[in-house]
């Protein structure tokens, strides 16, 4: 078998017409929305990052033939659909305001300083239906106008900052913000800490493991295979 | 949904998995690791690395006659995009004490320290900030914290998983750095998986004899780079951050001394100047090179930018023979060919089958040695599954894991990959996953000592783009703490470095050095680099991509 795994593009696929920004091309069916843009012919400069569902750079809205609604997702994990009109957005403006973490205080009043806004929510839910990860954004607002971290933490904890929560938003907030913040108080102040951590810390800094690395470090090859392959397993 | 003619198999995978559970639960090895010569054969016989033809001699610069991967050894051997001669170099368009290259794990965190430490930076990065594959890791970090752990076993493991390559002052300081990373990264925010005593919730990996892996669910990655770039947007008077602006190539003085680069804006595409007094090369590794024809598990900047850059101006490379295949890449749907699979599958019990839903490997070999397995398995064997679209691969039993942990531990810890497969109806709590190898990391990279330093001065190196730490393999979690580890040394030396150093004037003169080698060695070559990004526009797209001359533009 070849290495390489894919087989030629077959001449017979499925196809369908999507309209990138208003142009109609021709797509192969089971094409991802990112892979349709580039077998249209587009090279991606913004609207493409890790391509896997983890970085949120390829935000895309698009409609649907006869359907008033505009719908969201990410272009590298959605599937075309025949008659789909559609435009990534190549950045969100969001306000990111400074703060030094050190003198926030994890409860809501961190909020009330850094994001204000929030406050403004009027409890609609487009963020939650806009957001392609399917996370009950409203929600984890509604937990830092609380003041209850951990919900945040744990509500956004899958967010990828793509945006479109942000963008769609009538009361002009910016949820993945927010989410960062409360998860990062969230793992400052509120996680419980490890005791064991601090021993280890201690130990390196007063050189415990210093005569044993010396050891390994001098070892022949043939010596720390013998040390390797005879190491026990927790 | 798998499709129907997969069912025989599956229900194979199914009638073997309670028989497999009593196994697992046991807690001994559920298939015999393999012997060091084991290992030899199975390597020498499937690993990419090992056909003759993967690999060919490099005819220019400072490792000429070195044996690389053909993929790099074609890359290194190219031109530069800009002509020196052009460039004003007494005038800078921005000056800084350190310059960046790269907004990944390794680059952001450099600036944090390097800040700290009383410098200004500016980070270039071709896309956006936090575009890397530091976002995309997603089973967790290495560090020995527990009190069954140490620093040296943990030192041991990563010797052995790189063949005893590896360089040891370079596996001594990742390893020993390892818990002060853990709380670092807890003091900025990152939120770790704990137990409800507060100690961490530690996981296996290939080739570790210590359960170390510290998580963040399976957005490991995520968490942790969004927390490093949320600190960076800070300090905007300090870290100055120039989005889709790569560094083209490094800027020298008279003496040699690393002195900035050149900036080129991708969108008004102009060049600017930049003068630092030192240069941090954090550009993340080559998988959208795509060695071999694989697909990769890596983002879509992935081009190897920062090792032409390196090279172009003298610095010496390591192990550039030496191509990492992460074992579970994803064989189907087609959609997702290629993506990663985390490895923590396998640390929380899952386990690779054949058609027959047999075991047929240690599910936590080393990364080389297990993605060697897989591919005798389908390939000598015969015992892997073909998909619609030609593929092959075996299964990874995920529901075997909630069996092992409690149901709903998939959906609690492996989130990311849960979303991944049930967008195409594959519910990954009640089906397998199918898998093959899939290009995943730059073992080797731009040589450095301890403290991230190259042959050059002035210039520092950290994360993926680095060689010399992991020997040629390494082990999953090791990078995420390579980034953090040489992020932060990085930024601690090269700030330090600032305070001190006079730079001359600058020059592009190893530029044209280099077009001049090119040309000596009888070396043509339309091939300009660094690569910035990769083109996926189809064969009959690009036949009719007629212009007679692009200036400026990346084709």
């Amino acid at each position: 078998m070849a290495e390489k795994q894919k087989k030629e593009k077959s001449e017979t696929k499925e196809m369908v017409t999507v309209l990138i920004m208003g142009k109609a091309h021709k797509v192969p069916a089971d094409a991802t929305i990112m892979g349709a843009i580039e077998y249209a012919g587009y090279q991606i400069k913004r609207g493409a990052g890790c391509r896997e569902g983890f970085c949120g750079a390829c935000a895309t809205a698009y409609r649907l033939p006869n359907d008033y609604k505009i719908y969201t997702g990410l272009a590298c994990t959605t599937l075309v659909q025949d008659g789909m009109w559609l435009a990534q957005l190549p950045a969100i403006p969001a306000q990111k305001p400074v703060y030094n973490l050190d003198e926030l205080k994890p409860d809501v009043t961190a909020f009330q300083r850094i994001y204000p806004e929030i406050f403004r929510c009027v409890a609609c839910n487009t963020c939650t239906k806009s957001c392609p990860q399917d996370l009950e954004v409203m929600d984890y607002i509604q937990a830092a106008k609380r003041g209850d971290i951990a919900a945040v933490m744990d509500l956004s904890f899958d967010c990828l900052s793509c945006g479109m929560c942000a963008i769609r938003c009538p009361a002009e907030i910016t949820q993945y913000n927010v989410g960062i913040l409360g998860r990062r108080l969230f793992g400052k102040y509120l996680s419980k800490k490890s005791e064991q951590l601090d021993k280890r810390i201690k130990e390196v800094a007063a050189k415990k493991f210093d005569k044993e690395f010396k050891e390994l470090m001098q070892m022949s090859e043939e010596e720390l295979k013998k040390k390797y392959y005879a190491r026990d397993m927790e | 949904m798998y499709p129907e003619y997969m069912t025989p198999s599956l229900k194979k995978v199914a009638q073997s998995r309670k028989q497999r559970f009593e196994l697992a639960k046991t807690g001994k090895p559920v298939f015999p690791p393999m012997s060091a010569e084991e290992r030899e054969e199975v390597l020498t016989k499937f690993h990419p690395d090992y056909k003759p033809e993967s690999k060919r001699q490099i005819n220019i610069g400072v490792n000429k006659g070195d044996v690389f991967t053909t993929e790099i050894a074609e890359m290194l051997e190219s031109r530069s995009r800009i002509k020196p001669g052009i460039f004003d170099l007494s005038k800078a368009d921005y000056e800084t004490d350190v310059l960046i290259i790269g907004g990944g794990g390794a680059g952001c965190a450099a600036a944090i320290i390097a800040r700290e430490k009383g410098a200004k930076c500016i980070i270039s990065t071709k896309l956006r900030l936090g575009d890397a594959n530091s976002m995309m890791s997603q089973g967790g970090m290495q560090a020995a914290v527990t009190a069954v752990d140490s620093p040296t076993i943990h030192y041991l493991d990563a010797m052995g998983g790189g063949h005893f390559d590896n360089k040891p002052e370079l596996v001594r300081a990742l390893t020993e750095n390892g818990a002060d990373v853990v709380k670092w990264l807890e003091e900025l925010g990152v939120v770790w998986d704990k137990n409800e005593d507060g100690s961490f919730v530690v996981r296996h990996g290939g080739g570790t004899s210590r359960k170390r892996m510290h998580s963040s669910r399976d957005y490991t990655g995520a968490i942790i780079m969004r927390t490093l770039m949320d600190e960076v947007r800070n300090f905007p008077a300090d870290i100055e951050t120039l989005e889709f602006m790569p560094v083209v190539e490094l800027l020298l003085d008279k003496s040699g001394k690393c002195a900035g680069g050149i900036l080129y804006n991708l969108e008004t595409e102009e060049y600017f100047i930049v003068k630092a007094k030192s240069t941090i090369i954090t550009t993340g590794g080559y998988g959208r090179l795509h060695i071999r024809g694989f697909d990769t598990t890596n983002h879509y900047g992935a081009t190897g930018d920062g090792l032409i850059l390196a090279y172009r101006a003298g610095g010496k490379l390591l192990f550039m023979d030496s191509v990492q295949y992460h074992p579970t890449g994803a064989a189907f749907p087609e959609q997702i060919g290629g993506f990663l699979i985390t490895e923590a599958i396998r640390g929380a019990g899952g386990q690779p089958l054949n058609k027959h839903g047999e075991l047929f490997v240690f599910p936590r070999e080393p990364r080389d040695v297990e993605s060697s397995a897989i591919i005798r398995e389908c390939v000598e064997k015969g015992n892997g599954i073909e998909t619609p679209s030609g593929r092959l691969g075996v299964w990874l039993d995920s529901p075997l894991i909630d069996m092992l942990l409690g149901d709903g531990y998939i959906n609690k810890q492996f989130p990311a990959m849960h979303r991944q497969f049930i967008r195409y109806g594959i519910d990954i709590t009640k089906e397998p996953m199918l898998i093959y190898p899939s290009l995943h990391y730059q073992n080797g990279g731009i040589e450095i000592n301890e403290k991230g330093e190259t042959n050059i001065p002035g210039l520092y190196v950290a994360g993926e783009v680095s060689g010399g730490i992991h020997g040629r393999n390494r082990l999953m979690g090791n990078s995420v703490l390579d980034y953090n580890v040489y992020g932060r040394l990085t930024g601690e030396y090269a700030a330090e470095y600032s305070k001190s150093v006079k730079l001359g004037a600058l020059s592009l003169d190893h530029i044209t050095a280099y077009e001049k080698e090119l040309e000596k060695e009888g070396i043509k070559t339309d091939l300009i680099t660094p690569i910035l990004l990769p083109s996926y526009t189809p064969e009959d797209v690009r036949k009719r991509q007629l212009t007679a001359h692009y200036e400026g533009t990346l084709r």
